[in-house]
């Protein structure tokens, strides 16, 4: 959807250190993808290629790849903004509650870890009335127990309240 | 007509109150998820794929695929009365539907839009029907240097028919072949690159990879810009619905060029994108009075809706008949077929009757229902779109992880998932392509399985790839695919410095 005009805010990094560093991350990547594969027998057996021949041949390929995407990076003059500083905030503010999100399903189960990340989502950044927001997310949670729990046998990570409840 | 007979035995398997409710139930999910920029077809399908593990394989592909059809039209209402392409696929339907949701003929553009679509995936529909099976009943004398031959061929014409930068395909393509191989081989029994952890035993579940990748790095990437977005008003009523359906026949000729278009390069592994956008510039170049487009025209509608429809319809032939996807959602379609328990490939066609036409069958009806339900739907779920993105955005990440976690019950795949939405996200925005990646994911253990056994059946003579004309052939066409786009570049580049000028080809650009 980079076809939305970006506004014009200040850069928070250029897309060409961006690109360099992904491109400088996946030649390492390759090269120790490469290694170990290479430790694992990457040769030619009497009855064709060894474990690590594919995986090897292809890190080869990514690291090639990688390289041509430095020098590209480095050719490129870097005016383009990767990220501006007003998007990133943005995109921190989704980013970060996920990760809590994906933290709290081991303690909490994923039904009120879901209702938390909900509810806390609409009141904290979409401004919603607390009740309003609370209800919507309960009956989000609800469907959800329904359709999974109930309908289709799927069994999702459950927490402390459930036990509690004896569910 | 064996085709037509084996089409009417798809109806008997499809015509059943559960399988018509399924079908109900998928094309509305599938408008829902289109409509919504952060959920598209691969991530829809992929999220709920894991409901179906315990249903009967027919029913199952019947609910998954009307998502898919009702994802290809919901991409079209948030084109036109947003301006935001819900998919990827409806950036062309953009340029000339949303001027006309200005204008105020937001009914007529999206009327166009959803006949259009129809028109499209009928014809692809067509010619599956009659195409598929021969395509099975030739595969199936391949073996595995055939199929690797194939393979090759699928990651070559990526590369070459890719639209961003080649060392970019090169690298998602080789990304998705390396997830694939990490845990235990199975040819050998060795573990790679597991790096000592018992969670990277299990290696990396391609449903996971669709989730975060397409899922949550489209919610990163949507909330960039704002939180709510502003549309045109949907009046839709079935005068206008009439009014628009008296105009198509005028345009016959964009709809059947659009077909064409789309029916070929779905086929071809590229897809949709490429055939909206093609669709599109051919219109402009061909039309006699060539004014207006961009402003609102009505064909700028039409010729982009049907190539994409017509696309991603005709991507799911090769699916059928060879076990290969034409497309993202189709790659994710296949992932369940082996979740089902199905063996994809060309053998499908003997040996899964009812499945193979009951699907196909349900391409036909589901496209027509699909027409139907999305027109008497457009203001509800333009009113979907009016909810702030902030209550919608973590019901999505929800879903996506309640999708991530049920593939394989492993909350380490939630925390996968998380880790692929910021790669997503990074990616996208360096016009990294993602689909080669999600291809290389589904056909890269396969690929290498074909290798292999090729390997083995040869005793590890590479000339097997040569050894009969039709693999020859394919392998041939393979690395032509990938060296062609190079040299001509190379000689267009040697033409512009002779004529003295270096500013002449233009550095490839890539649209989102």
């Amino acid at each position: 959807m980079s076809l939305e005009s970006h506004s014009e805010e200040r850069s928070l990094v250029s897309y060409r250190s961006v690109d360099l560093a992904v491109s400088v991350v996946l030649l390492i990547c390759a090269f120790v993808l490469g290694w170990d594969n290479l430790k694992l027998g990457a040769g030619w057996a009497p009855d064709g290629p060894e474990s690590g021949y594919f995986p090897f041949y292809l890190s080869v390929i990514l690291g090639i790849a990688s390289i041509v995407g430095i020098v590209k990076a480095l050719r490129t003059d870097g005016a383009e903004s990767f990220v501006g500083r007003g998007q990133f905030k943005r995109v921190l503010q989704v980013a970060a509650p996920s990760i809590a999100y994906v933290a709290a399903i081991d303690f909490l189960g994923i039904y009120v870890a879901s209702f938390l990340l909900i509810s806390g989502f609409m009141i904290v950044l979409g401004k919603s009335k607390p009740i309003k927001s609370i209800i919507t997310a309960a009956i989000f949670v609800a469907i959800m127990f329904y359709v999974f729990e109930v309908q289709f046998t799927v069994l999702l990570p459950k927490g402390p309240l459930e036990n509690a409840i004896m569910y | 007509m064996d085709q037509l007979s084996s089409l009417l035995h798809g109806f008997e398997v499809l015509l059943t109150w559960h399988n018509m409710l399924l079908m109900l139930v998928g094309i509305l999910l599938g408008i829902f998820v289109g409509v919504l920029p952060g959920l598209g077809g691969p991530n829809g399908v992929a999220i709920l794929l894991p409901l179906t593990f315990g249903m009967e394989p027919t029913s199952a592909i019947v609910l998954l695929s009307c998502i898919y059809w009702g994802a290809l039209f919901g991409g079209a209402i948030t084109a036109i009365l947003f301006n935001i392409p819900g998919e990827a696929w409806s950036v062309a339907t953009t340029f000339d539907g949303y001027p006309m949701a200005q204008k105020g003929q937001a009914g007529e553009a999206l009327t166009a839009a959803f006949t259009a679509s129809f028109f499209g995936s009928i014809v692809a529909v067509v010619v599956i029907t009659f195409l598929a099976p021969l395509v099975a009943g030739f595969a199936i004398r391949f073996g595995p240097p055939e199929f690797f031959a194939v393979y090759l061929l699928t990651f070559c014409s990526f590369i070459g028919l890719g639209r961003e930068d080649k060392h970019k395909i090169v690298i998602a393509l080789t990304i998705g072949f390396l997830l694939t191989q990490v845990g235990m081989d199975t040819v050998s029994g060795q573990l790679r690159m597991t790096f000592g952890s018992t969670e990277m035993l299990r290696g990396f579940d391609f449903l996971v990879a669709v989730i975060g990748l397409f899922g949550v790095g489209e919610i990163l990437l949507t909330m960039e810009e704002s939180f709510s977005f502003r549309g045109q008003q949907a009046k839709i009523n079935p005068r206008v619905v009439f009014e628009t359906w008296k105009k198509m026949p005028k345009y016959y000729m964009t709809l059947f060029r659009s077909s064409a278009i789309g029916v070929w390069l779905g086929i071809t592994p590229g897809g949709a994108i490429a055939a909206s956008f093609m669709g599109y510039s051919i219109a402009k170049q061909v039309a006699r009075d060539k004014t207006g487009f961009g402003q609102g025209r009505i064909d700028g509608v039409l010729a982009p809706e049907t190539a994409a429809h017509a696309a991603g319809t005709s991507a799911l032939l090769p699916m059928l008949a060879l076990g290969i996807p034409g497309s993202g959602t189709a790659a994710v379609l296949l992932g369940g077929l082996m979740v089902w328990g199905l063996q994809p490939g060309p053998l499908l066609f003997v040996e899964q009757k009812d499945f193979v036409w009951g699907l196909i069958a349900s391409m036909y009806l589901g496209n027509i229902v699909g027409l139907i339900i999305v027109l008497a739907t457009v203001p509800l779920f333009a009113a979907v779109l009016r909810v702030p993105f902030a209550t919608i955005a973590p019901m999505i990440l929800v879903s996506c992880a309640v999708g991530a976690y049920a593939v394989q019950n492993a909350t380490f795949d939630i925390w996968l998932m998380l880790l692929f939405g910021i790669l997503g996200y990074v990616f996208k925005k360096l016009n990294y392509p993602l689909a080669p990646l999600v291809l290389a994911l589904v056909l890269g253990d396969k690929a290498e399985d074909a290798f292999r056994q090729a390997m083995i059946g040869a005793r590890g003579s590479m000339w097997v790839f040569y050894s009969n004309p039709l693999v020859g052939t394919i392998t041939t066409l393979g690395i032509l695919l990938l060296v062609l786009p190079l040299l001509s570049d190379t000689f267009a580049k040697i033409k512009a410095r002779r004529a003295g000028t270096h500013d002449i080809v233009p550095p490839p650009v890539s649209e989102a």
